[in-house]
This record gives C-alpha cells, structure tokens and sequence, in this order.
C-alpha cells in the first residue's frame, strides 16, 4: 500500500461521505460542512495524483491552493446567507433575534 | 422558497428522510467512493507530462519554485480567475455589512478594555504576522510560499485585533474598496501590459519575469488578506436592514 494509494482511497471515502451528509443531513451549517468535506475528499486525491511519476507535479499544487482559497470564500458566503435566512421566520418576516 | 427555510428551522440531526431513502443514499454514496477509488486505482499511472514541462521551462518563468511558477506564469489565468472570484465575493458580502460612515478602514475604541495579556499578545503577534506574510511573499520565489499563505497569515493578524474587541474593520470608504480589488486591477493591467511586449495576454517577457510575478503578487497579497477579512468581519456585523429596523422601532 503506497502512499498515494491511501491518499486517493480517503479522499475518495471522506468524498462519498461527505455526498451522503449532504443529501440526509438537514440543518444548512451540516450540509454546508458536507460540502467542505467533498472538497477535502478532492483535494486530496488531487495531491495524490502529484506523487504519481518520478518527480512530484506541481500543477495539482496549484490547483488545491487555487481551490482552497476560492472554498473558503465560499464557505464564508454561505454562512452568511445562513444567517441572514435564519433570520426569517416561515411567514416570511425578518425576526432579529439578536 | 420559505419551505426551505423551514428545513433549517427543525435544525438539528433530526431528519425528515426515510429509513429506506437514507440507506438508499447510504449505498449510492458507498458505489461513489468505490467507483471513483477503483479509478483512480487502475488509471494509467504514468507520471504526466506536465510536470517535466514545468520542470523543463521554469528557467523562464523568473521564480525557481515549480508551484509559484505555476500559478504565477504558466497557469496565471487560473490564478486571475481566483482573484475574480475573490472580489466577487467581496462584492456579494459589502451589502450585507453594516454601514459606518467615515473615511477610516479600521476603527479603534479606547474605551474598550482589553485584557493585558491579550494586549501583550497582540503587540506582538500582528507586527510578526506582517514580517511573516512579507517573507512568506519573498520566499515564495525560491520554496513554498507566496500571495495566499502571505495573504492568510495577514488576514489572521486582522482577525486577531477583530476579536480583541478594541478594533472594528469599516469596508465602505473608498480605501477599503481599493484594497479589495487592487488585486484583480494589478493582474489584469500587468496581464494587458506583457502583451504589449510578447503579443500575449499574460504571457511576461522573459527577463522580467520575476519582477512581474512580485508585482502581481504583492497586490494579490493585499487583495486576499483584505477579502478573507471582510468575510470574517462581515459575518459578524449585523445586516443594514436590522440596524434599520432597531432606530426606528426604538
């Protein structure tokens, strides 16, 4: 078992793991986690397959380093929309719970 | 739309999916991970040729690191798109901070008190932080490094004064709105600029090469540090539309 192996075969379980938290998971936070962990599931094989020929490519490097910047802001956007929908209550008006 | 609103509102593990649609999932996701292990598994394992090319013409992208000279000159429309995407971003957040009027990015309060070990810490903490994100922005030519671990490093120090309490970070004067997208300006006009020199958009002319990539990067630095702060803070201030709400209902 090499180590690119294990890198791929996790990426790929914490991937499908994070699918299926996002489908049956309910609350936005969670299913906003599940995405996060689909992403590190791809990451991960990314820079595994970096480590396949004779010398490490760089290109998947900089890709996951693209890729991380771009789902942290992502992240952060979600989140505040997250609070913004938490905000309002089922019939529609803006409730301030502060 | 509101019934999705709903579903967040009976937070919690609590599901409304079936037993069978979720063992259903469960195995579909199981298939997934399978699936895309064995792929990957039985693919061809012969090293891609992009790594040779990398190797074989980094003499002419002015940095000796292979990543940076990925991001920074072979790939820089990856990295001009990221930077897009980060003022995109930036610009779906500013609505949703609160609104200040005045001329200043950050804000301090006297009136705070901040516990003197905090304040210690933070004396010295954010000048190292700034030495750190600007060695890690030079070092990036030579070993890992570069605009985004420079920019994070910067973003943690403000992240740090933010949540001290005595310093408030304000995006509506015009200098915070320059630090947001002087990133993006910088990339695009050095990316118009070269082409006037090679006849390629981004493609750098050979023998200032590496002084491209520090200009691109240093404006890139600023522009990262300053979004990943504006998302941080911003998550925190109230919606303009509460603060509204709270003068007139008082």
């Amino acid at each position: 078992l090499t180590q690119d192996v294990i890198y791929s075969v996790t990426g790929m379980v914490l991937f499908g793991l994070g699918f299926y938290g996002l489908i049956t998971l309910q609350h936005i936070l969670r299913k906003m986690l599940a995405v996060n962990i689909m992403g590190v599931g791809v990451f991960m094989l990314l820079l595994s397959t970096a480590n396949r020929g004779d010398i490490i490519d760089p290109v998947p490097h900089a890709m996951v380093l693209t890729g991380i910047v771009v789902a942290v802001a992502g992240t952060a956007l979600c989140l505040k929309l997250a609070v913004n929908i938490s905000k309002i209550d089922q019939s529609g008006q803006n409730v301030d719970r502060q | 739309v509101f019934d999705r609103i709903e579903l967040h509102e009976s937070s919690g593990s609590s599901s409304s999916l079936t037993r069978g649609a979720r063992i259903a999932c469960g195995l579909f996701s199981l298939a997934l991970s399978a699936g895309l292990a064995i792929a990957m598994l039985v693919s061809d394992k012969a090293p891609p040729e992009m790594a040779g090319l990398v190797f074989s013409e980094i003499e002419k992208s002015g940095v000796e690191n292979p990543v940076t000279a990925v991001l920074l000159n072979f790939r820089s429309y990856d990295t001009l798109l990221e930077v897009a995407v980060l003022l995109i971003v930036a610009v779906a957040m500013l609505p949703m901070t609160s609104v200040v009027s005045g001329q200043k990015l950050v804000e301090l309060n006297r009136e705070h008190a901040v516990d003197p070990a905090l304040a210690g810490l933070l004396r010295w903490l954010v000048p190292l932080a700034a030495i750190l994100g600007g060695y890690l922005l030079w070092v990036g030519a030579y070993a890992p490094g570069g605009a985004f671990q420079a920019g994070a490093v910067i973003a943690g120090a403000g992240v740090a004064l933010k949540l001290s309490g005595r310093y408030r970070f304000i995006w509506q004067p015009p200098i915070a709105r320059l630090l947001l997208c002087i990133g993006l300006a910088v990339f695009v006009l050095t990316g118009a600029l070269c082409a006037g020199a090679t006849a390629h958009v981004l493609e750098y002319p050979v023998e200032y090469a590496g002084l491209v990539i520090l200009v691109i990067e240093l404006a890139a630095t600023v522009t990262i540090a300053s979004v990943l702060l504006l998302l941080f803070t911003g998550l925190q201030d109230k919606m303009p539309s509460d603060a509204a709400r709270g003068r007139t209902s008082s």
